[in-house]
């Protein structure tokens, strides 16, 4: 599903250029749970955005369902990227003033899904937010908040799904319920890249990698 | 999940943020509207007192005329009409005229649509002996002034002298011993003295008037005038050339005598008071239009100078909603919202805005331009007749404000539009 080859990424600030990731090579394939995992400023995080088609490499080569999405305009990479992908972050970012389930559909926003509500009501319920669907996120706990971040991601059904820390802000509780949901969705035949600190991604991870100053070193 | 939708929740989510907008917006229309009711009450106001003014100094002037005609017209008459083949040089020398001309002459001025000469009094005027009293008099024979076909008739200068009765000039009276109600005989006829008249300094001072049908029948004249006084109107037609014209055009064979004064007198005046109408009417009209003018003066800059800070308010609201709003585009980049998506975002909101504030700007406006008028001096009348509803008005107000407030919002919608959601997402 996703593959990278040889990828290159600095960045340049005043005087001084960071080396973000260097040859970086990484294949995940269907049925995958990959956990990379490394100290911070290792180049994750930008590991991530490239491989979601949100930053432009230096140099190497992305191909997700063998498309490069950096060969794409950028409006036919963004229908790229809500028909093949879908992101959660540490920080969950949603949208303050849409209730859950609204949340859920935001994607329909960028891709119109023909059953969006009833599957968008199915994912609520399936991640325990049934009871929650009306509530705006500042009245929902941090898992509810991931959970709700979780189940926008795989509204559309994508292929590859991309993790920033999911489990950075949770309790061990919550963190465990999304790292099941995330293998759940790998069991069941999608792709998973995730980005984290949390060593119980481990249990999780079908395959993990390990990273250090931009370059991966197991 | 659609644009509105997400618009309308983000809308009730920061209310202050699109409150603030629409208060903007609806600031500017206000202003714009308020100041249009004022102008166009105060244009109102401006008219009626101006027609008022205006139509007072008309009267003013219409009395002033009037007064002017009634002093001129005890000037007496200022016009001869004369047969035509009267030697002028001889009625200079002799001060009476020689030549007649039918007496029917002065029914057919007089029923002519002339408009220049008025008071037409047919005289037989010649200088002759009173030998019952051994003395020479200007015997004036007049029937009294032949009333206008056209026209109500106008009080005569000179009433008719009844048949049987004489008016005796002063100095004539004097000499004689002649006093209302004395009998006199004048060439073998009885007159009643009707009336002395007072000093004339003139001929009149030795002239006796008797009724026309006598003073024809003691000339041995039946029938005949050997002159038509007559009155130039009080109006512009009345210049020398156009009273010539328009008489000879009736009466062919006649001329006209000016009686210099007089004539000169009543044209001064009539053009004196043309031109005191003129200058108080001038003056009222330039009264107004100072008005005018200032009030527009004032309008051209408050105006734009409320319409521009406004639309500076709604860009910075716009831009404040951007940066509030970063992580949202940035997340609903990932997902796959095109930057088109995100610009139309912020631009469809702040034609809402637009709409909203010209809709509730322009009620505004009009009620507090309204209440402004009526709470000026003597503003009931004003308020009255101030125009309540534009539909063309608020149609323009309708179209335009949103599209200067989406104008105002198109630096922050692209700024929106252009963020880099990676920047954002890395910045975790």
């Amino acid at each position: 599903m996703l593959r990278i080859t040889e990828l290159a990424k600095a960045y340049h600030g005043t005087g001084k250029t960071v080396r973000a990731l260097d040859a970086v090579t990484l294949q995940v394939m269907p049925g995958e749970l990959v956990a990379v995992q490394g100290p911070s400023g290792c180049g994750k995080t930008t590991l991530l955005l490239i491989a979601g088609g949100l930053l432009r490499p230096d140099s190497g080569q992305v191909l997700l369902a063998n498309q490069d999405p950096y060969a794409l305009a950028p409006d036919a990479r963004a229908r790229f990227r809500a028909a093949h992908l879908g992101f959660v972050f540490q920080q969950f970012h949603l949208v303050p003033y849409l209730s859950v389930l609204d949340n859920i559909l935001a994607p329909t926003l960028a891709r119109p899904l023909a059953d969006a509500r009833q599957r968008a009501a199915d994912l609520a319920r399936h991640f325990g937010l049934a009871e929650r669907q009306d509530h705006v996120p500042a009245e929902l706990s941090t898992g509810e908040r991931q959970r709700t971040a979780l189940a926008r991601a795989l509204l559309h059904k994508p292929g590859l799904l991309l993790a920033d820390e999911p489990t950075g802000n949770l309790d061990e509780a919550s963190g465990k319920a999304v790292l099941g949901h995330l293998a759940e969705f790998a069991a069941a035949g999608g792709s998973v890249l995730v980005v984290t600190h949390d060593p119980r991604a481990d249990e999780y991870a079908t395959r993990t990698v390990r990273m250090e100053a931009g370059r991966i070193t197991s | 999940m659609t644009v509105w939708r997400l618009i309308s929740k983000e809308i009730a989510y920061r209310k202050v943020n699109f409150a603030l907008a629409v208060l903007a917006v609806a600031v500017a229309v206000a202003c714009l509207v308020g100041e249009l009711v004022l102008l166009a009450a105060h244009e109102t106001r401006a008219e009626q007192l101006g027609e008022n003014a205006e139509a007072a100094a008309r009267q003013r002037v219409l009395r002033l005329e009037d007064d002017y005609r009634a002093i001129t017209v005890k000037l007496g008459y200022n016009l001869l009409i004369l047969p035509g083949d009267q030697d002028l040089a001889e009625f200079h020398l002799l001060g009476h005229t020689t030549k007649t001309m039918p007496e029917e002459y002065a029914q057919r001025l007089g029923g002519a649509n002339a408009i220049t000469v008025q008071h037409l009094l047919p005289t037989l005027q010649q200088k002759v002996e009173w030998p019952e009293k051994k003395t020479s008099i200007l015997l004036m024979g007049t029937r009294g002034e032949t009333p206008p076909a056209h026209r109500d008739p106008r009080k005569p200068i000179r009433d008719a002298v009844p048949a049987g009765e004489t008016i005796v000039g002063r100095v004539l009276a004097d000499q004689l011993h002649l006093a209302p109600g004395d009998q006199t005989t004048l060439r073998g006829k009885t007159f009643k003295v009707r009336e002395v008249r007072p000093p004339a300094g003139n001929e009149d001072d030795v002239t006796v008037w008797i009724n026309l049908a006598e003073a024809q029948q003691i000339l041995g004249q039946p029938g005949r005038i050997s002159a038509i006084l007559a009155l130039s109107c009080f109006c512009a037609e009345a210049t020398p050339e156009g009273i010539r014209r328009e008489v000879t055009r009736v009466l062919p064979d006649t001329q006209i005598v000016e009686l210099a004064p007089q004539a000169a007198a009543r044209r001064a005046t009539r053009a004196r008071a043309a031109e005191h109408g003129a200058e108080t009417i001038a003056a009222e009209e330039a009264v107004r239009a100072a008005g005018r003018a200032e009030r527009q003066a004032f309008a051209e800059w408050v105006v734009p100078l409320v319409i521009v800070a406004c639309i500076v308010w709604v860009g910075v609201l716009a831009l404040v909603n951007v940066r509030e709003r970063r992580d949202e585009i940035a997340i609903l980049r990932a997902l796959g919202c095109s930057a088109r998506q995100i610009f139309s975002v912020f631009l469809a909101k702040s034609l809402m805005a637009g709409f909203a504030g010209a809709a509730a700007g322009y009620a505004a406006g009009l009620v507090l331009g309204q209440a402004w008028v009526r709470w000026e001096p003597g503003g009931a009348e004003a308020a009255a007749s101030a125009p309540v509803f534009d539909a063309s008005l608020l149609a323009a107000v309708l179209l335009l404000a949103p599209l200067l407030s989406a104008a105002a919002a198109l630096a922050p919608a692209l700024a929106a539009a252009q963020q880099d959601p990676a920047v954002i997402l890395r910045e975790e």
